[in-house]
């Protein structure tokens, strides 16, 4: 059991959980009030929901073998236009309005999404750096569309994207569902799954069995630009305000630790989208938890450094091995050196 | 002869004299001594950073904790002193404070084969809480040697003046090139990014090289940081957040190879100042917001790297 | 250069084992070397030859046994111990740095250095010298490795390697990439070290040149010594046979049925003046339907690029390709394999398997490519399909769950011919694809090549053992220095016509 791939990932949100439930009993507990359910669990997925989209939309970038360092700037610009576009209207609640914005935000992250995916698979750019470049050049771009101020809006119809309830439930998380529903199908309905992980793991084999690999790299840069939009929608929706400066700040980096704690790794190839929803609910438990312990929220940086190091130093075969050296020191230098060197 | 690899070094000089010709057409009182002595004033953290980053780019790494390293510099000296300790305590501390924690980083990253990106990205969470950890508050300085050494200007000929973190960071600069030239270190660093397997093989000590471009790059930032701390008189968990994209971005626009194995001292001096001259200019112009200088720069990030990109097909091409 | 048997032996390994787990990779191997003598190691894959020289060069460390260095035993830890203790070596991929100059490769961790500061001009200046006195070269040391051919790179590898006071010189398939002129440039330098007293090990697998080169040769199978010879007493078929340890009747012809004349047969595919600056010059050549063309030429006389091109794994500049006559072209692999061709690359490891991916999926990649993203295969019929080839090619373990990285590299050849046969080409590439697996799976290969001719599908066939050629085809197109030089086909097909259409003059 200990060898399938979700079990370091689930075990560590059990130990989380556990904790809690140690820690302060009520934490599982789920109270309706106004009609809707309110409890720590639903807050982490309702709060987790804009990390989890974007991860989504890494893993797939991850597992072919790149990375997307812009998914903050991307949210952050999402949510701008959007706020923009409704802070303009005269009557901000209007659905044909917000449903416009909503579109225009959405094509616009998309679009940036192409533009990652050109720099990637037509130009031939290293992904950590064609990414980088709208990772910088985005943040400005936010603070240009939103002229450097915090742009507040006051719409019903807008905030309900991530502050509304549908069924007792938040209605972000019914985004999230669907956004997880959507993955999988393409992964795992579609012949899309096989190409990411054989693009991942070998590009040039991949090419040579007649695999598309630009239009693949193409769609996923894309789809992750997606992701982004989304949970820049919901980020700004559910504060009903479009921050250039703060929304979506050190996503990208949650975004691949949540990715990584759930599995994936980042050299492509192989990858889980269970995996990376429990990683980012192990992050999002994580801060729930800090602010229930009553520490200082901002410690939450520290936690999260330990839980990086620990996840890591748990995926990483060398250190595996070293502990388990310590017991078996015969068999395994031998091994290691064959993995290396062969 | 010309050597091609200098080419974009050239192009970097080129572009900041380009920079720095069209600011003085465009606005009076920009072409001075004392504007390009500002530009090092301003950036004297920024061009040390950048050249312990240059390292770790060099030698196929990465290095994403030093805006909060030097954060943590700034946040552990102002409540030393607080405490009453006597500067010559504190500098010395928070130096051996950066370099450990570098060194912990490379020791990570060497021992357990974790990639440098996750390994940094882990430090720069570290030590951005432990900034926390101290005080969620701004502290200020008021220690008699950190005002005089902020305070004090160093005259040059002609009415110009810099400061004592400019002849610091200008030093660094030249330590950085002496280092990466004319040292089995430095050389070793660049052996390493063009092929650790190659490195290892030719029994290069990799192992040590790899720990020491961290614990370099820890060092270099945590004198960063004290530069920061004269700068600012402060120490702050937000100081220097996003430091460590500027100084990749220097770097790159030095002509290092994100990839490793290439990359020039010189050109990151001037990767500095680039960014320096682009934030001066729109200070001059006054009506552009600040954020153009993140636009301008992912600009640039961009046709460097394609400029890199060509320049690297070329001699593929030359090559087969 | 005779060895008499009255010298001591530089380095005298005895009773060598180390096994991995479930392989025993050396049992009970000795081995000897003399000074001023050129020594060939040879064996089939999984003999034991890169496992003896990883113990040699500290990578492995070894279970029981001795190593002795000028009759003083020694521990080989890591690389550097090896180099230290005068064990050089140099690989077939160059282990250099391709951004370092060419004279800091040479002396990178032994810079000249005057109070802790390296000495460009020093090192510049003994780097020439070095490379002239020696290896005869002479360029420019300043500029970055990567702008020289990997044969000079080579030799730059053997002038590091030296300069270290080597005793033993490690060369291991130093010549797999190089051509003639490249080979016997890198003899002269290894005769010239050779007479300086060196001790050199030379592991090919090219039979010319171990006769061409070597004193004597040892010979390993499956992990255990078969003996040690002078060359000049052991004759070619010998050293054959005791390589693959089995009389020849598994090499022995097989049944050549009347190979039929082409008159009257189709062609699938016409290339027309198809070629490529700096890889191929232009080329005609035309494959019929159900026919098998050999591609044969020396390493590096285009062989490899003519197919490629063929299959647009490379993009020509030059001609154009007619698919059963009709014009349109090839401009990608998926456009090839849209026109029923299938390309085996030579390069199993990097163009051909899927590491992380299990046997299943590496078969149907290429089918599942081809129909495009929604039309997927069930994971039932993938599992019937990908069964149903492991019968027929006797893939091992019959395991279609297996990860296809863990299996041995007869079985991924076979794994990607499944793959590729699965797509029903007409027109079937095969770049080595007997290379570096065993002679039992070579046979079956060449077997099965043979009958999906007969059922009418087309082969393109390259390998480097002109025996293998003739043996399967129909026709052989030979290459010689990036040129086609000649066709034969019928009568004509005899090792000795296309070896003096290699050799050319």
């Amino acid at each position: 059991m200990v060898k399938h791939h979700l079990f370091w990932p689930v075990a560590v949100l059990a130990a989380l959980l556990l904790f809690n439930f140690i820690y302060s009993p009520d934490f599982f507990s789920i109270i309706v009030r106004n009609g809707n359910l309110y409890g720590s669990l639903i807050d982490i997925l309702n709060f987790g929901s804009p990390l989890i989209i974007v991860a989504l939309g890494m893993t797939l970038v991850i597992a072919l073998g790149g990375i997307d360092l812009s998914v903050g700037s991307v949210v952050a610009i999402a949510g701008a236009i959007s706020c923009l576009l409704i802070s303009k209207g005269t009557d901000q609640s209007a659905w044909s309005l917000v449903l416009m914005a909503i579109g225009v935000s959405i094509a616009v992250a998309i679009v940036l999404g192409l533009w990652n995916g050109v720099l990637v698979s037509i130009f031939g750019m290293q992904p950590i750096i064609a990414t980088l470049i709208l990772m910088v050049a985005g943040r400005g771009v936010a603070q240009l569309i939103a002229d450097g101020q915090i742009i507040t809006v006051s719409s019903k119809t807008y905030n309900y994207l991530g502050a509304g309830s549908l069924a007792m439930l938040p209605f972000s998380i019914f985004i999230v569902a669907a956004m997880f529903i959507l993955v999988s199908l393409l992964t795992r309905r579609t012949a899309l799954g096989l190409y990411i992980e054989s693009i991942g793991c070998k590009p040039t084999a991949s090419r040579l069995a007649g695999i598309r690999s630009r239009t693949v790299m193409l769609a996923v840069y894309m789809f992750c630009g997606l992701c982004a939009g989304i949970a820049g929608l919901i980020l700004s929706s559910n504060v009903s305000s479009a921050d250039g400066n703060n929304a979506g700040l050190w996503y990208e980096l949650d975004a691949i630790l949540a990715v990584v704690i759930g599995g994936t790794s980042l050299n492509g190839g192989r990858f889980s989208v269970t995996g990376t929803l429990i990683g980012a609910l192990i992050i999002q438990t994580l801060t729930t938890t800090i602010y229930m312990t009553g520490v200082p929220p901002e410690i939450t940086l520290v936690v999260k450094a330990f839980v990086v190091l620990v996840v890591c130093l748990v995926q990483s075969e060398s250190f595996r091995k070293a502990i388990v050296a310590r017991w078996k020191t015969r068999h395994y230098p031998a091994e290691r050196e064959v993995k290396q060197h062969v | 002869m010309f050597n091609r690899k200098f080419i974009p070094i050239v192009v970097t000089l080129g572009l900041f004299i380009l920079m720095f010709a069209v600011g003085s057409f465009r606005y009076t009182g920009f072409f001075s001594l004392q504007v390009f002595n500002n530009l090092l004033i301003d950036n004297a953290f920024l061009l040390i950073v950048a050249v312990g980053m240059t390292f770790v780019i060099v030698s196929g790494g990465i290095d994403l904790s030093v805006g909060s390293v030097i954060a943590l510099t700034t946040m552990v000296s102002a409540s030393l002193l607080e405490q009453g300790w006597p500067p010559y305590a504190v500098i010395p501390v928070v130096l051996l404070m950066g370099a450990g924690f570098g060194w912990g980083m490379g020791a990570i990253i060497y021992y357990f084969k974790i990639q440098p990106f996750i390994v940094t990205l882990a430090g720069m969470f570290l030590a951005r809480g432990l900034c926390y950890v101290i005080s969620i508050n701004t502290i200020i300085i008021d220690d008699a040697f950190y005002t005089k050494v902020a305070q004090t200007k160093i005259s040059l000929p002609g009415g110009n003046f810099i400061s004592i973190s400019v002849i610091i960071a200008i030093v660094v600069v030249a330590a950085g090139f002496y280092i990466a030239h004319y040292t089995r270190f430095g050389r070793n660093t660049y052996a390493l990014g063009g092929s650790e397997q190659s490195a290892l093989l030719m029994g290069l000590p990799v192992k040590s090289t790899k720990i020491k471009v961290y614990m370099f790059s820890g060092l270099c930032s945590s004198l960063a940081g004290v530069v920061f701390t004269f700068y600012m008189l402060s120490g702050y968990g937000l100081h220097a957040m996003g430091l460590e994209l500027d100084a990749i971005a220097a770097v790159v626009i030095g002509g290092t190879l994100l990839t490793g194995g290439v990359g020039y001292i010189v050109g990151t001096f001037f990767g500095v100042m680039i960014q320096g001259v682009i934030q001066t200019i729109i200070s001059f112009e006054g009506t552009l917001s600040s954020w153009w200088t993140k636009i301008v720069i992912g600009v640039l990030l961009f046709v460097f790297i394609i400029l890199q990109k060509l320049l690297s097909e070329r001699k593929w091409t030359l090559r087969s | 250069m005779g060895v008499t048997d009255k010298q001591q032996p530089v380095l005298q390994m005895s009773g060598i084992h180390k096994h991995f787990p479930g392989v025993k990779a050396l049992t009970n191997v000795s081995f000897r070397l003399f000074p001023g003598e050129v020594h060939a190691l040879m064996g089939e894959n999984g003999a034991g030859k890169s496992t003896l020289i990883k113990v040699l060069t500290g990578v492995y460390s070894i279970d029981q046994g001795t190593v002795e260095l000028e009759q003083k035993a020694i521990r080989i830890g890591s690389p550097m111990d090896a180099q230290q203790a005068g064990i050089s070596t140099v690989y077939q991929e160059v282990n250099l740095c391709p951004n370092l100059s060419v004279a800091e490769n040479i002396y990178i961790g032994r810079e000249p250095r005057r109070f802790g500061r390296i000495v460009w001009n020093e090192m510049n200046r003994n780097a020439e010298q070095l490379l002239k006195r020696r290896m005869n070269l002479e360029i420019d040391v300043t500029l970055p490795l990567h702008h020289y051919s990997v044969a000079v790179q080579q030799l730059i590898a053997i002038a590091r390697a030296i300069s270290i006071s080597a005793k033993v010189l490690i060369l291991d398939e130093p010549t797999s990439s190089l051509d003639r002129g490249e080979v016997l440039q890198l003899f002269a330098v290894m005769s010239r070290l050779k007479s300086e007293g060196l001790a050199i090990l030379f592991v090919t697998h090219f039979l010319d040149q171990v006769y061409e080169i070597s004193d004597r040769i040892t010979i390993l199978r499956s992990g255990e010594l078969i003996g040690e010879y002078r060359a000049s007493e052991l004759p070619r078929i010998d050293l054959v046979s005791k390589m693959i340890g089995k009389e020849l009747h598994l090499l022995e012809e097989l049944p050549k049925e009347a190979k039929s004349a082409n008159e009257g047969k189709e062609p699938f595919l016409q290339a027309t003046a198809l070629g490529k600056k700096g890889s191929i010059e232009p080329v005609d050549m035309a494959i019929m339907k159900g026919e098998i063309v050999g591609l044969a030429g020396l390493l590096g006389s285009g062989r490899t690029e003519l197919a490629r091109l063929i299959f647009a794994a490379d993009k020509a500049d030059s001609g154009e390709v007619l698919i059963e006559g009709a014009k349109g072209g090839v401009h990608s692999p998926r456009q090839a394999i849209d026109n029923a061709i299938a390309f085996c690359s030579e390069n199993r490891k990097l163009e051909g398997i899927i590491d992380d991916l299990t046997v299943r999926e590496n078969i149907i990649l290429a089918l599942q490519a081809s129909k495009g993203w929604f039309q997927t295969i069930s994971k039932k019929r993938q599992i019937e399909i990908a069964d149903e080839y492991i019968k027929a090619l006797n893939i091992n373990p019959p395991n279609p769950e297996h990860l296809i990285k863990n299996l041995s590299g007869g079985n991924q050849q076979k794994v990607l011919l499944a793959r590729w046969l699965l797509t029903r080409p007409k027109l079937l590439i095969l770049d080595e694809p007997t290379r570096g697996i065993d002679i039992g799976a070579k046979a079956e290969i060449q077997k099965l090549v043979l009958s999906l001719a007969r059922e009418g599908m087309s082969v393109l066939f390259i390998s480097s053992e002109l025996e293998e050629v003739l043996r399967v085809s129909d026709r052989i197109v030979v290459l010689r220095d990036r040129h086609k030089v000649q066709e034969m086909q019928g009568e004509e097909l005899s090792q000795s016509n296309v070896m003096k259409a290699i050799a050319g003059g």
